[in-house]
């Protein structure tokens, strides 16, 4: 059996024809062709697959396409915005937050998720924020200052946006 | 290695009643509410279903009320969303504690109560890939005829290890079933039975609506050990509750991943003035030994997980009572 979907990703549109059996991941990597998530454990247990479903941090690799219809993904490539990193992006590219790089789009977007409930998190707060996403290089505490660095930036832009308002 | 979803039909009722004609209609359909537990088996070939019944959209199934009487979750309420109620937890403690330990947030966010309390068993020798479990002639529980834990045994051994369900017990929940034959409400403890391969005493066609929580009195915690600080099924987990004042403190003691289902542990008489906590507590301990039965259904030793699950029993229940480890 086959269903059609009408999904928002990153900001466009898409109806398309995916199978029951159909998991999110392999959607959006096969179909989409968005390869930022990761296949990792295939079990739901490294959280290299996180994408953001309605703005919360999901495992896309134990979410059946068929169940997504009418909803809002967001994935690591819609976080540049014209042409340049988001803060989170930067701040573990500048911090070495990413070592091998293949967790980092999950740890990403789960710590996206974080910051916009909580602007300002502290290290136990981010730590269980990313209890799900599993590294690896074990380069946690990069990781952590990298989210710290991006919140900062974040409260700084919007700092400066009220300023200049 | 990766493994590909079987084919089945992802079907989806609007209400409680939908959900029951599908299962009465297709025997070979199973419930599926969060995923995180079934979907994964189902991709590791252990589980078959010619139809998913998703039960997310059944709004009977998210009902959270609290009121003079207790609680009642319903069944589809996933953890997350009840981590963050405005519930007065006060006398909640072990299920909140209990909640915050089930696996990472992102599972959190996904799975739900009655999907945490109707999860597989787990063993070493079955939540392993196709491959691999052929290569072992499978086991009891799925395909196989020999339980490679106790290979001597004539059932199977893998473990429940569902967080929520001491944390219930202990709290003397209730649950409501639907099903073909009406609806029906068990006490938690009856749910489940000691069997790894049969674990539910769920009948076809049942669904699991919603857990009721009576008013707690007294105080509970909740505590789990396992390898990783996320993540990972406890290698056991030890639900306390603690009521009572002057006149004694009861204890109530559930324990989880050591079993093929969740084992209450009452201690027979009180704490009382006049007893000594170190006899007490050590008695509890020996207590807690003596009722769980934990095999090789993972890595680590089952003595280990023994002698720490007891420990672990004595050192919550001091905390509850207010004294001090010895």
């Amino acid at each position: 059996m086959s269903r059609i979907i009408s999904v928002t990703i990153n900001g466009r549109s898409y109806q398309d024809l995916v199978p029951d059996n159909m998991l999110l991941i392999d959607y959006l990597r096969e179909r989409r062709h968005l390869t930022g998530a990761k296949q990792g454990c295939d079990g739901g247990e490294c959280g290299a697959c996180t994408v953001l479903v309605n703005g919360a941090p999901r495992l896309s690799c134990i979410t059946l396409a068929s169940s997504c219809d009418g909803v809002n993904i967001e994935t690591i490539e819609g976080q540049a915005r014209g042409g340049h990193l988001s803060p989170l992006q930067r701040a573990f590219h500048e911090l070495l937050g990413a070592q091998c790089g293949y967790c980092t789009p999950g740890m990403i977007m789960a710590a996206e998720a974080l910051l916009r409930r909580n602007p300002d998190p502290d290290d136990d707060q981010i730590r269980q924020a990313l209890a799900g996403n599993i590294c690896r290089c074990t380069g946690y505490g990069a990781i952590i200052r990298a989210v710290h660095a991006a919140a900062l930036m974040m409260r700084e832009d919007l700092a400066g946006a009220e300023v200049g308002r | 290695m990766t493994e590909y979803m079987p084919e089945f039909e992802h079907l989806v009722p609007a209400s409680l009643d939908e959900a029951l004609a599908v299962l009465a209609e297709r025997p070979d359909s199973r419930v599926c509410a969060g995923g995180t537990d079934l979907l994964v088996n189902m991709r590791r070939g252990l589980v078959e279903a010619g139809t998913l019944v998703d039960l997310g959209m059944v709004d009977a199934l998210r009902i959270l009320k609290q009121d003079d009487t207790g609680l009642t979750i319903g069944a589809g309420v996933t953890l997350a969303a009840l981590l963050k109620a405005d519930l007065d937890w006060s006398q909640l403690n072990a299920l909140r504690e209990a909640l915050a330990a089930v696996a990472g947030p992102t599972h959190r966010e996904m799975a739900t109560v009655g999907g945490n309390l109707c999860q597989d068993t787990r063993c070493l020798y079955y939540n392993q890939s196709e491959w691999w479990r052929r290569s072992n002639d499978y086991c009891l529980k799925y395909r196989g005829e020999t339980c490679h834990v106790a290979p001597k045994g004539n059932r199977c051994r893998a473990a429940y290890c569902g967080d929520l369900a001491p944390a219930l017990m202990v709290l003397g929940a209730e649950v409501s079933i639907a099903g073909p034959d009406g609806a029906r409400r068990v006490g938690i403890g009856d749910l489940f039975a000691e069997d790894g391969a049969d674990h539910l005493k769920l009948k076809a066609g049942e669904i699991l609506v919603a857990v009721h929580l009576p008013r707690a009195e007294g105080r509970s915690t909740y505590g789990k050990i396992r390898q990783r600080g996320a993540i990972d099924f406890p290698l056991a987990g030890v639900a306390v509750s603690c009521r009572g004042r002057d006149d004694g403190l009861w204890f109530s003691l559930a324990v989880t991943g050591t079993n093929s289902c969740p084992v209450m542990v009452e201690m027979p008489a009180p704490m009382t003035r006049d007893d000594a906590a170190d006899v007490f507590f050590r008695d509890m301990s020996r207590r807690v030994q003596k009722a769980v039965s934990p095999q090789r259904t993972t890595t680590v030793a089952p003595h280990f997980r023994r002698l720490s699950v007891s420990a672990l029993a004595a050192r919550l229940a001091r905390g509850l009572a207010g004294v001090a480890d010895p």
